[in-house]
């Protein structure tokens, strides 16, 4: 019997020994990515579409936040991280080389609540939204909503402020914005993943935010455009820089982006929310891969570099399905320009992986 | 062999805690005793303090054992004592059932059924009736502080009355018998016996405090998340675990990540002190009622 067991053993650690040494013989590199939540369900896309085409690269992305990105990326054990904010100065100088940050997609942040007797579209204005989230218009008849919606029959009720509890970027995006447009906002609270809201219940992900405002009447809470428009949320529209109130979907979102491509910083660490544009969104945001400029080796650095380039040009078909916004062409141009930049022992390694196979 | 085993258990404790202290070493040296008494929390300007998810800690857990105790007690003394056997195993088996659903199912019927729940009947009619008190004061959401307690509460139900009724059941059939034939009536019985397993109904309440004070998905879910200490039960609170669970993956900075770490240390402090207290109170409670009997 104990005989038959080390044989049984014996020939496992043979056969698995076997099959390892097949996969170092093979031609295989594997990628691992993490980061945002907001862009796991089209990194997942990408992984398997970029996987058919190309099956010697194996990649792999958890999303684990986007502060784990960043933890992560950091300490070199993942090869590239996706995050929903730019990395402070503080982080980058910490890194142990230079990263680049890569927007590869857009995304926005809406405004949803829970009105029974209002069957139309809410609007508002910056102002509104920043005394709202300050704990300053307590009821839905105030004045200062009733003046973006004049033909609207608010309810002479008080308002729920429900906000995102856990860190994430989309409460960053979200502040970010309110500290644009209101220097009080600005200097009581802030901007971060976990800004400390002065009002409101915290509801945990998206799927909080949303059970709490659909569950309790005359709430109002943000989440992710793509969250909104999956789960036919009512989402309000918002008064723009030009003075246009306009409601979230793609092509506002996609124009919000496309004014600042042109004045972009080089590094391309910037926002774009309370963008300028007719017709943009205000609480629009990039999505940026996290990658370094110095690859340690050849072959894993250029079959990223392929891949990242793969979703900025081809992959963008996949976004609007998915209810992404798809990147502006320009800004396809000047991501795809960073990438050329990537570089082992000095030589860039944009479309080089099929090389050397 | 079961030395090592047993110190095994030790040695996992002691590492904990040996590791948790390093890497909140920051922050400790940051805040010191501050820390403990702060009541701001604001990642955004640096700024860290554990007083409100410690209240919150506390005042949800015992919000569930006040709720919980009389109910699982009553429940377990109704299965061992007072069922026909063809009722109490089935009831027994779906108590058995409900201690083993995953928490984050209890967290997503809590926002769904249970707060609406609580909005639109419980605490109207709570407010109603007891809205001078402080503690019924405020608008009413459905989440808040009450909420969380209501949710731990059925969470930790299954597990109290299941022990106590594997410890009732344990106390010897002669000890019933013995009763009767006194000529005591099944009531006066049932207390007897419920004297004798004391010690153990004190342990089923250990283990569901236990419980309670480290809950995090379906608290999380229905507490509010908002750390302030608010006398009214239907205000949003939060708890330890859940300010870990909830901004762990998404911070950044030395400081913030050592502070969270910390608040994980009061954790098991607070664990240690609450369970540790539990223990005396009923320990004394124990000894004072048993020379009676």
């Amino acid at each position: 019997m104990r005989y038959s067991l080390c044989v049984l053993l014996i020939g496992i650690i043979l056969m698995t020994g076997c099959f390892s040494g097949r996969h170092s013989r093979g031609d295989s590199v594997k990628i691992q990515g993490a980061g945002s939540t907001f862009i796991n369900p089209l990194m997942q896309k990408w992984v398997h579409e970029f996987g058919a085409l190309e099956p010697s690269i194996r990649i792999d992305y958890q999303s684990i936040g986007s502060g784990g990105a960043i933890k992560q990326i950091k300490e070199r054990t993942i090869q590239y991280g996706a995050t929903d904010i730019a990395m402070s100065d503080s982080d980058l100088a910490s890194a142990p080389g230079e990263l680049l940050h890569i927007p590869v997609i857009l995304g926005a942040v809406v405004l949803t609540y829970n009105l029974e007797s209002v069957t139309q579209t809410l609007r508002f204005s910056p102002e509104t939204i920043a005394d709202i989230f300050l704990g300053k218009i307590t009821r839905w008849d105030d004045e200062r909503i009733k003046a973006d919606n004049p033909e609207v029959a608010l309810p002479p009720v008080e308002l729920t402020v429900v906000h995102r509890s856990d860190g994430s970027g989309t409460s960053a995006v979200f502040t970010n914005y309110l500290s644009k447009v209101s220097s009080e906002w600005k200097e009581k609270v802030g901007e971060g993943t976990s800004p400390a809201f002065p009002v409101g219940l915290g509801g945990k992900g998206n799927e909080g935010v949303t059970g709490q405002v659909k569950q309790t009447p005359n709430t109002i809470g943000y989440v992710e455009l793509a969250y909104a428009v999956k789960n036919k949320l009512p989402v309000a529209e918002i008064k723009n820089r030009s003075g246009n109130f306009v409601s979230p979907n793609f092509a506002t979102v996609t124009s919000a982006a496309a004014e600042s491509v042109n004045t972009a910083p080089e590094d391309l660490r910037f926002t774009i929310t309370d963008a300028e544009g007719a017709n943009a969104y205000p609480i629009s945001s990039y999505v940026f891969v996290l990658i370094y400029k110095d690859q340690p080796e050849r072959r894993l650095g250029a079959a990223l570099v392929d891949f990242l380039a793969w979703g900025l040009n081809e992959g963008q078909r996949h976004a609007q399905p998915l209810y992404y916004a798809p990147l502006p062409p320009e800004m396809v141009r000047r991501s795809t320009a960073k990438i050329a930049q990537v570089n082992f022992q000095g030589e860039s390694l944009l479309g080089r992986s099929r090389e050397g196979n | 062999m079961l030395y090592i085993c047993a110190g095994s258990v030790l040695a996992i404790t002691l590492t904990m805690v040996v590791a948790m202290t390093q890497s909140s070493w920051l922050s400790i040296k940051e805040f010191g005793l501050g820390f403990l008494v702060g009541q701001v929390w604001d990642p955004v300007k640096g700024e860290f303090g554990a007083l409100p998810f410690i209240w919150g800690t506390i005042a949800s857990s015992v919000l569930a054992l006040i709720i919980a105790v009389p109910l699982s007690v009553a429940v377990a003394i109704f299965l061992v004592e007072q069922a026909p056997r063809s009722l109490a195993r089935p009831l027994g088996f779906l108590v058995e059932l409900l201690a083993a659903i995953p928490s984050v199912v209890y967290g997503l019927w809590a926002i769904f059924v249970l707060a609406p729940l609580l909005r639109i009947y419980v605490q109207p009619f709570l407010q109603s009736l007891f809205g001078w008190l402080p503690l019924f004061q405020g608008t009413a959401t459905g989440i808040g502080l009450l909420t969380g307690g209501v949710v731990l509460a059925i969470m930790i139900t299954p597990i109290i009355t299941a022990v106590t009724r594997d410890v009732l059941e344990a106390v010897p059939v002669t000890q019933r018998e013995a009763s009767l034939a006194l000529g005591a009536t099944r009531w006066e019985t049932t207390k007897i016996v419920l004297s004798n397993a004391s010690s153990g109904i004190a342990g089923a309440v250990i283990l569901g405090l236990g419980r309670a004070i480290g809950e995090t998905m379906a608290v999380t879910m229905v507490i509010g998340n908002r750390p302030q200490i608010s006398a009214s039960l239907f205000d949003p609170a939060y708890s330890i675990a859940s300010v870990i669970a909830n901004e762990f993956t998404e911070a950044t900075g030395d400081l913030y990540i050592s502070a969270l770490t910390e608040m994980g240390l009061i954790l098991f402090i607070v664990t240690f002190v609450v369970t540790g207290l539990a223990k005396l109170l009923i320990m004394s409670v124990a000894n004072r009622n048993l020379p009676q009997n």
